[in-house]
């Protein structure tokens, strides 16, 4: 008995040590990490309350049938089996996105890196040149811009008056089924000024003794560029293609001025997320739009891996 | 290399030893030549809102045979809220944007850059993780979310997610800044005692301010020129933005008012200019050491 409750004693004795030593512990894992956790906590709550839950969710409500009224109904794929064989708005959208992005990337990054080399010469008035290169960039993605490109390309738009002075008499780009998506091109390849900046901070760090050795040999300019520039630009390029395409992918607003928010005519300027938001805000179709927005992250996904795969045969790294 | 990659990006090129000076006036003649070429449009915008409304079609030239400022008048009230009411909306929403960017978005950066803590790596890459993340996928459940708490067709649903750092580009670019801060500085103010709190208020951002002016004005011109939230949370016509007024505007007036059109296009972009106009430096250089996408 008594034996029983010495016993007893020193257990709670050796108990109460090991929570001390334990809660010792414990203040030092609060102390060494609650500083940082609590500077992270909007972050976090955020990361939690509207990126990783709303992403988990909307996996969730592209398997159902959901109008914002009437609780999800789930219909297993049926929404994905629908895209993919009876839906011919979402092929439509497929096509004129592929057709923009493969389009305006391209053309963009050559100019940007055609206009970034030819400023690298030493040009004078540099600062100036960049920034009316860089203006568009900066003002393009405003509503206002797209309802001067709508003017622009219009049957009595500037472009056709231009034309006309040389006795040529052109459509109207906006409303031909044929053209409408070529205007939406030009605006993206005449916004080539960020792309550009990051050129020319690229070719400012390629060192000025290779050129000279080059040219002491003897290397012609086309031969130096083609040798030296390019190469050692690889890296820069591969990034901005890859910025660029993904940004071409979420295109929105000029599709959306441009055609009164229909992606007409004959869905010609129907971008993805212009069919994406007919769906979800137009049609309330939440389920099937945001299947439609699982499928875009797949292709995001599927691009930019294939080019992170494919740039070590073609993107130059220093070891 | 040694000095800090802001400066380097904006360093005068370096000369180029024995040029041909007809190079040389055949590149600036191209250059002068595409960038007329850019920016024709848009000074084309600016005098077709100031020129005699029958005038604006009948000619390509820029110069206006007499200045006419009736198209801003017609403009401002061409809708039946007036475009001053739809610039201070977007001023509010902006300048909110703004607040909450700046300060959610350095705490995480301050936290990531130097702060030690349990999982600091594991979250910093999904904080990473989720700049690849079209927002497209978040996009419904955040309305109904919103709906549910009966902030549609209110600012919040623009405003509140930027206090949680929403735009996490924004802790990328100024982690990279923190890191350029020398050590030594925290290290010797937290041997005084100092507390994080302290470390970050009274040394880090006071000289991050290149940062976040950088930060704070791409904030102020990407949310200024968004469209698309305020497209799909603000429904009645008082609470439209800029944005929102020019394309009622525009499905309204399509063939009427192109004049009025044109000054309130032009009004629209003033602000965005006149960032361009006195911090391009700070622009510029964002855009070359983060490859920031405008």
């Amino acid at each position: 008995m008594n034996t029983a409750t010495h016993a007893s004693a020193a257990d709670i004795a050796v108990e109460r040590h090991q929570s001390v030593r334990a809660r010792g512990r414990l203040a030092r894992l609060w102390a060494s990490n609650a500083p940082g956790y609590l500077f992270l906590l909007p972050w976090l709550l955020g990361f939690f309350g509207l990126t990783l839950g709303p992403a988990l969710v909307s996996l969730y409500l592209s398997f159902t049938d959901f109008d914002l009224i009437r609780a999800p109904q789930w219909t297993g794929a049926a929404n994905y089996v629908r895209i993919a064989t009876a839906d011919p708005k979402f092929a439509a959208a497929m096509q004129v996105t592929l057709t923009y992005v493969v389009l305006s990337v391209p053309f963009k990054l050559t100019f940007a890196l055609l206009v970034a080399i030819a400023l690298n010469r030493g040009v004078k008035g540099l600062t100036f040149y960049r920034a009316i290169f860089y203006l568009p960039s900066l003002l393009g993605g405003s509503v206002a811009i797209a309802v001067l490109w709508r003017q622009l390309f219009a049957g009595d738009g500037l472009v056709n008056a231009a034309l006309s002075q040389f006795g040529i008499e052109g459509p109207s780009w906006i409303s031909h089924p044929n053209y409408s998506i070529y205007t939406l091109v030009a605006l993206s390849v005449w916004q080539f000024g960020s792309p550009m900046i990051i050129f020319l901070a690229g070719l400012r760090q390629i060192p000025t003794d290779m050129y000279e050795a080059a040219s002491l040999d003897g290397a012609s300019k086309f031969r130096q560029f083609y040798k030296i520039t390019l190469p050692l630009l690889t890296p820069v390029i591969f990034f901005n293609a890859v910025v660029q395409t993904i940004d071409a992918f979420k295109a929105f607003t000029p599709a959306f001025i441009i055609s009164g928010g229909t992606g007409g005519p004959i869905n010609s300027t129907l971008f993805y997320t212009l069919y994406l938001y007919q769906e979800a805000f137009g049609n309330f179709r939440m389920g099937y739009a945001s299947a439609l927005a699982w499928i875009l992250v797949v292709i995001i996904a599927i691009f930019t891996a294939f080019s992170f795969l494919t740039s070590r045969y073609w993107v130059h790294y220093d070891d | 290399m040694t000095d800090t990659p802001m400066t380097s990006v904006t360093a005068p090129p370096p000369p180029v030893s024995g040029r041909n000076p007809m190079a040389s006036v055949l590149i600036h003649a191209a250059l002068i030549a595409a960038s007329i070429a850019m920016i024709y449009p848009l000074l084309w915008m600016v005098s077709a809102s100031i020129r005699p409304e029958d005038e604006i079609f009948s000619s390509t030239s820029l110069l206006p045979s007499s200045v006419d400022f009736s198209s801003y008048i017609r403009g401002w009230f061409g809708l039946d809220i007036s475009f001053g009411r739809f610039f201070w909306n977007s001023l509010v929403v902006s300048v909110l944007t703004v607040t909450g960017n700046v300060m959610a978005c350095s705490l995480a950066a301050y936290a990531f850059a130097r702060l030690r803590f349990k999982g600091r790596n594991f979250w910093f890459a999904i904080m990473l993780g989720t700049l690849m993340i079209p927002y497209h996928v978040t996009l419904i459940p955040q309305y109904v979310l919103f709906l549910n708490l009966g902030w549609v067709d209110t600012y919040l649903p623009l405003v509140v997610p930027k206090f949680l750092a929403s735009d996490a580009f924004f802790i990328f670019l100024m982690v990279q800044f923190f890191r350029g801060i020398p050590r030594e500085l925290d290290e010797a103010a937290m041997m005084d005692g100092c507390s994080p709190w302290r470390i970050y208020w009274k040394i880090m951002l006071p000289l991050s301010l290149p940062v976040l002016a950088t930060a704070a004005i791409f904030s102020f011109i990407w949310t200024w020129d968004d469209f698309f939230g305020p497209l799909i949370y603000l429904n009645d016509m008082n609470n439209y933005t800029i944005q929102l007024g020019l394309r009622t505007f525009v499905d309204s007036s399509s063939t009427s008012d192109w004049g009025g059109l044109f000054a309130m296009s032009t009004l629209s972009l003033v602000p965005v200019f006149f960032f361009f106009l006195f911090f391009q430096r700070l622009l510029i250089e964002g855009i070359a050491t983060t490859g920031m996408k405008r």
